[in-house]
């Protein structure tokens, strides 16, 4: 991306800009533990994970920027999001 | 050329009318008031078409001349002091949205205490917001610089705001001969508007978004780099100007007596016409004195300056403003511009919250120099303190 004089941008540029950089922790999930409740994706504030066909999902690393809400918020049961750190 | 005897706000609001700007959106507060007030009658009585926009505050006042340049216009707008510290923060998204902004500054001190006087401490307050800042040393000066200032901005290389500084009630509310030019040069010497790129429902687009750390650096980088390019451009369009209306601009700094002079003072703004008139007086008395007027804070002249004070022993720096708890803004400046050269350079603050400075007053500060006291204020009224 070139810079645009007094910062300007065309519409959908926030798209380039992979806020996931910011991050320190990062989900991983553990699928054979995850219930599919929805929880983490209906809790997350970037809406960064979606519902794949086969029900399970997908985080989007580019924009996630390691909150850990959704391994705050995965029921007790299942716990099946760990937060690790970046290597950087 | 024809010279009138006017108001300096008066003269200053004729002039912008002839820079024909579409839009002007402003708050009245002394000592700029008379301006607004200027441009506002020669709105209603129909002598410049143009959107005048009534706000309720300095911070509105800006923010609509923020929506009105990036939609395309050339817009307006003057303030002082309160005024100008109201609008800080779009003060700031306006130079970073490039913007080429002119906005008119009749300098007044900053509260507290509460002074409608004048010194500079207003605009220095903004030095580093990345707008352009000239200063000028009479009304003459003040007009000619509103031309001089949309030119610049207005280039496609620089596109950047700029403040008209002038100070205020020693020129704002002071009668004054000037030449206000014609529309037929005005027109030649700006042309029209032609935005670099502005706000289009058909073509939409964004000013100041977010930069992420990734290129927030390289954004300040740019907007650096423009400011230092404006001293150039303020050479060639000083030159031109001179080609159409007969008055010089084509320097950053001006000189008085200079050349042969053993100590230099230092100044910017009004204060400039009585050193040259104590110059004068002490010149007879056999003192070489001279005096460099900084025309142009932002961009800093520095190259120019460590110049023109190469060849002096003392250099005594007038600061109508301080940064407490170090020193004037112009003496740190000058002292950075002169780093490595064996010159003495002494810093006085003075005229604070409109306290007069006379000639007098230059002598007995050149003597304090020779005497090797400085880096001071001056004129302190011992018992009061």
């Amino acid at each position: 991306m070139s810079l645009g004089i007094g910062c300007t941008a065309r519409p959908g540029n926030s798209r380039n800009n992979k806020t996931g950089s910011w991050r320190v922790f990062y989900p991983v999930m553990d699928h054979d533990k995850c219930t599919k409740c929805g929880t983490c994706q209906l809790i997350c504030p970037e809406g960064c994970i979606t519902v794949n066909p086969d029900k399970t999902y997908t985080i989007d690393l580019d924009f996630c920027k390691g909150c850990g809400m959704c391994a705050k918020e995965c029921p007790d049961k299942a716990k099946a999001i760990t937060m690790i750190q970046e290597e950087k | 050329m024809t010279l009138q005897i006017m108001e300096g706000s008066i003269a200053i609001a004729e002039t912008v009318r002839l820079c024909r700007p579409q839009v002007i959106s402003a708050y009245p507060i002394t000592p700029q008031t008379h301006i607004v007030e200027g441009l506002a009658s020669i709105v209603a009585d129909g002598r410049l078409d143009a959107e005048y926009i009534c706000v309720e505050s300095e911070f509105s006042a800006l923010s609509a001349c923020i929506g009105a340049s990036a939609a395309g216009s050339r817009v307006y707008s003057a303030t002082t002091s309160q005024g100008l510290a109201l609008m800080t923060e779009v003060v700031f998204n306006s130079a970073g949205m490039r913007l080429p902004i002119v906005m008119g500054i009749a300098n007044r001190a900053i509260s507290a205490p509460l002074s409608i006087w004048n010194d500079q401490q207003d605009s220095i307050m903004m030095r580093d917001s990345g707008w352009l800042q000239l200063y000028a040393e009479d009304n003459q000066e003040a007009l000619d610089m509103h031309i001089l200032a949309y030119k610049v901005c207005e280039d496609h290389d620089i596109l950047l705001p700029a403040f008209v500084c002038f100070d205020g009630f020693i020129l704002s509310h002071v009668y004054e001969p000037v030449d206000i030019p014609t529309q037929e040069q005005v027109d030649k010497f700006l042309g029209e508007f032609k935005p670099y790129q502005k706000l289009d429902v058909n073509d939409p687009i964004s000013f100041g978004m977010y930069a992420t750390p990734e290129y927030y650096l390289e954004f300040r980088y740019e907007h650096d780099a423009a400011v230092k390019r404006a001293a150039d451009a303020l050479r060639k369009y000083g030159k031109e100007f001179k080609d159409v209306f007969g008055r010089d601009y084509s320097e950053l700094i001006t000189t008085y007596k200079l050349d042969d002079a053993e100590t230099a003072i230092v100044a910017m703004g009004s204060i400039c016409g009585t050193v040259k008139d104590a110059i004068d007086e002490m010149r007879k008395d056999g003192k070489k004195v001279g005096l460099l007027s900084i025309r142009c804070f932002r961009p800093f002249p520095s190259t120019d300056i460590a110049k023109a004070l190469s060849k002096v022993n003392t250099v005594v720096v007038l600061d109508k403003n301080v940064s407490l708890g170090a020193k004037g803004a112009v003496a740190i400046e000058v002292k950075e511009a002169c780093y490595g050269s064996d010159v003495k350079i002494y810093d006085y603050i003075l005229g604070l919250g409109g306290r007069d400075v006379r000639k007098k007053d230059i002598k007995a500060i050149v003597d304090l120099a020779e005497k090797g006291k400085g880096d001071m204020f001056y004129g302190l009224r011992q018992e009061v303190l």
